[in-house]
């Protein structure tokens, strides 16, 4: 399976190095050369320097081959934009990507895509923990 | 009208400025602090602070009464869900984004922002028509670039002069708004006459772009 992935934060580098051992061929697009450091010696698969907002890194980085594109830069604005261009240029069929703003999640649902909030995640699973305890 | 102008930088600026001495209702919304005391000194109540794309900041700018919402900031991606977040959440009837990457106008627009400006693209083509026609000033560009508004000064042999507007053949998707006659603004109807120095302003689609200026030269 082809993978791209925007935003090699410590989740996106997490992702791409365990998706990686497992088989799948993976794609990283950075803007960032500090941050496509964090994929480590083991990732043998591609890394790209650029922003995913640009049609012309997608592509660099076999978008339109992908299956999965996963928007994961630490910018709420920037998973959205991508994942939207993503959606209606290239028509990949699975895409997830991270916003940690609720309101702007909530809101962006609506518009039907795969969005996952830490924020909520987080604040729910402790949440869980603490009404198990009562 | 009420109008939302998000970002306050050059652009944001400006056009507060601009609508403001029109007497329309303006609302000023730049996220960074130091930029924002600036704004508060020139535009007391009518700037606040705030992140255009966050829902509170939204609220606090009375978004569910506005007519229009201008997202004018440096980057694309803000530009793109505060206007996508006005829509969805407040029904806000038009926003405008300032398009940053021309590239990315096309997008905008499917993804439902009603129009996108680019200064990239309009002064790129200022610079283009120069060397082109050397008369022919873009205005605006609609619709990522399928609708475009010129400015054209009418010369002594321009075969548009001296004739009603109904006898002209102008091409198909072209239209002549407005004519400016010394401080006179004409809106043309069939039996208008062009006169020399007049100048005009007309609406011109993609495909008429060619057959429109070589009339005029």
């Amino acid at each position: 399976m082809k993978v791209v992935i925007l935003g090699c934060s410590r989740v996106g580098a997490l992702l791409a190095t365990e998706l990686f051992s497992k088989g799948d061929e993976v794609s990283v697009i950075d803007q960032d050369p500090g941050s496509l450091k964090r994929l480590g010696r083991d990732f043998d698969g591609k890394a790209f320097l650029g922003i995913g907002i640009d049609e012309g890194a997608l592509k660099k980085a076999e978008i339109e081959k992908a299956e999965v594109f996963i928007a994961v830069t630490n910018d709420d604005n920037t998973n959205l934009m991508a994942a939207q261009l993503v959606r209606e240029k290239f028509k990949t069929p699975k895409i997830f990507l991270r916003v940690y703003d609720p309101k702007r999640a909530e809101a962006f649902k609506e518009l039907g895509l795969n969005i996952i909030c830490p924020t909520i995640d987080t604040a729910k699973k402790i949440e869980k923990f603490l009404s198990e305890k009562a | 009208m009420y109008v939302i102008i998000v970002g306050g930088g050059q652009v944001g600026h400006s056009l507060a400025r601009l609508l403001m001495a029109e007497k329309h209702e303006v609302l000023l919304v730049e996220k960074d602090p130091a930029r924002y005391s600036k704004l508060s000194e020139e535009f007391g109540e009518s700037v606040i602070l705030g992140d255009g794309a966050e829902l509170d900041t939204l609220m606090d700018m009375g978004a569910n009464r506005a007519d229009v919402l201008v997202a004018v900031t440096g980057m694309d991606q803000d530009n793109l869900v505060i206007c996508q977040m006005a829509k969805i959440l407040y029904l806000i009837p038009k926003t405008i984004a300032r398009v940053n990457d021309p590239k990315n106008e096309e997008i905008f627009q499917s993804l439902g922002v009603d129009a996108t400006v680019s200064s990239t693209r309009i002064i790129g083509s200022l610079i283009e028509e120069k060397i082109d026609a050397g008369m022919f000033i873009p205005l605006l560009a609609l619709k990522g670039g399928e609708v475009e508004i010129f400015q054209t000064q009418l010369s002594s042999d321009s075969t548009l002069i001296d004739k009603k507007i109904s006898k002209l053949t102008l091409p198909q998707n072209c239209i002549i708004i407005a004519a400016l006659r010394e401080n006179q603004i004409i809106i043309p109807k069939g039996d208008t006459i062009l006169k020399e120095n007049d100048t005009i302003i007309t609406l011109v689609g993609k495909d008429a772009k060619d057959t429109f200026k070589k009339l005029f030269l």
